[in-house]
């Protein structure tokens, strides 16, 4: 079966031509996934797997770094360097803190 | 495709002087989607556990942003002026790079594809967003979107008049679906009437779109 | 121009520049860098590019395997789309590896 992933030659609208600014978070999933890549926890191939294993609705309805922190994310327990729990933890607080904002 | 970009937009190839670089964005606190929360958590935890240190996150973004298409525009620049670096170029494209002080990353290899009167290369990488960005920086997003990665195999011409490029039937369209480990950057043809330019003004022709094959340079003289 | 190879002999690449191959008609799970639209078609080695680690291991952390030979192989626009419209010259690049190869005469 063709992964979702796997577009070529598929039928698409209008590009979008116009050139977009990265937002700076954006540009922290990148830095990110290089210092993973530079620490030996995940190479190219490893990432772009868990990319392709997102569903086929997150990968089709994401941009391109939501996709990609998602990919790293699941990549991170898979190979056991942070928890589920651990993740659900921080997320929490995150959470928490936004809410605490004015 | 949901589209979370709280930053100002462009139109096209804006007039800013080379060298500009867009102020870092401050991210918008209204737009904190679930991504942007996972990034936010997934650093923390990294931080925390040692993996990298923030300062490793912020000269890693210094880093991208230090990389442009002028250093792509430079290396064209080379080659046009000097027969034996484009000799080079085409047969050892890391090494050629290299001498000019652009470093692949490890992990991948450069490839180089010349534009000729009879051949007009253009690139994709359908199954993800591969992309030269040690001598282009980032991609753009017209890059990576899903329209550019399922039409520009398929229908390439039409693509590129979209970009604003029409080429006419004796140029043969090649496309490179860049789906290895190979990165590729088009080495355009060199336009007439700069015979008597700098290598700096030739570099100032060629933008980030004609590295990718969206885009020719212009003839100097023109809009 | 091929890397630094295994603890194995020296390998030859299968195929040279010219030779006519086809891309193996397969469908398989797991994480394949040969695009889906160029299965089962046939083009022309443009060249042999080099030995790399297969992508289909290294996204499972088997980083460890046996190199494998990477063409980048030329197809015809018009024999992979029904409906191309461009011209008849216009041209598809892309790298496929040796196993994802055979040669379009012979079937070996």
């Amino acid at each position: 079966m063709k992964g979702y992933h796997d577009m070529g030659g598929e039928p698409a609208g209008p590009i979008d031509t116009a050139n977009h600014e990265l937002a700076l978070w954006e540009k922290r999933v990148e830095a990110i996934l290089v210092l993973l890549r530079a620490r030996g926890i995940a190479v190219t191939d490893e990432n772009r797997r868990s990319l392709e294993s997102l569903g086929a609705n997150v990968y089709l309805n994401s941009t391109y770094a939501e996709r990609r922190i998602m990919a790293a994310a699941n990549n991170l327990i898979l190979k056991g360097v942070i928890t589920v729990e651990e993740l659900a933890r921080k997320l929490a607080e995150v959470e928490q803190r936004r809410e605490q904002l004015p | 495709m949901s589209d979370h970009h709280d930053h100002h937009d462009h139109d096209q190839d804006h007039a800013h002087p080379p060298g500009y670089r867009h102020p870092l964005q401050p991210d918008a606190d209204d737009t904190l989607t679930y991504p942007r929360r996972l990034e936010i958590a997934v650093r923390e935890l990294l931080i925390e556990k040692g993996i990298f240190t923030a300062e490793e996150v912020r000269a890693g973004i210094e880093e991208m942003d230090g990389r442009t298409p002028e250093n792509g525009a430079r290396v064209v620049a080379r080659a046009w002026a000097d027969p034996e670096f484009k000799q080079e170029l085409l047969a050892n494209p890391g090494r050629a790079c290299e001498s000019l002080g652009y470093v692949m990353d490890t992990t991948t290899q450069l490839a180089v594809v010349e534009n000729t009167p009879q051949v007009h290369n253009v690139i994709v990488c359908t199954l993800c967003s591969c992309y030269p960005r040690a001598l282009l920086g980032m991609p753009p997003t017209w890059y990576k979107s899903l329209a550019y990665r399922r039409r520009t195999v398929r229908e390439p011409r039409a693509v590129l008049k979209e970009f604003g490029l029409e080429l006419p039937d004796d140029v043969t369209v090649r496309v490179h679906d860049s789906n290895a480990d190979l990165r590729y950057l088009v080495l355009p043809l060199r336009p007439e009437g700069t015979t008597d330019m700098t290598e700096a003004e030739l570099a100032g022709l060629v933008t980030r779109d004609c590295l990718v094959g969206v885009a020719v340079p212009r003839k100097p003289g023109s809009k | 121009m091929s890397r630094a190879q295994g603890a194995s002999a020296v390998k030859q690449p299968a195929y040279s520049p010219g030779d006519r191959v086809r891309v193996l008609k397969v469908d398989a799970p797991g994480h394949i860098r040969t695009p889906y639209y160029v299965r089962g078609l046939e083009g022309e080695v443009e060249r042999f590019v080099g030995y790399f680690r297969n992508p289909e291991e290294l996204a499972y952390g088997r980083y460890q395997g046996e190199k494998r030979a990477l063409y980048r192989v030329r197809f015809l626009q018009t024999q992979i789309w029904p409906d191309y419209t461009g011209p008849r010259q216009d041209t598809l690049d892309v790298e496929i590896y040796e196993h994802w190869l055979e040669n379009a005469r012979s079937g070996a």
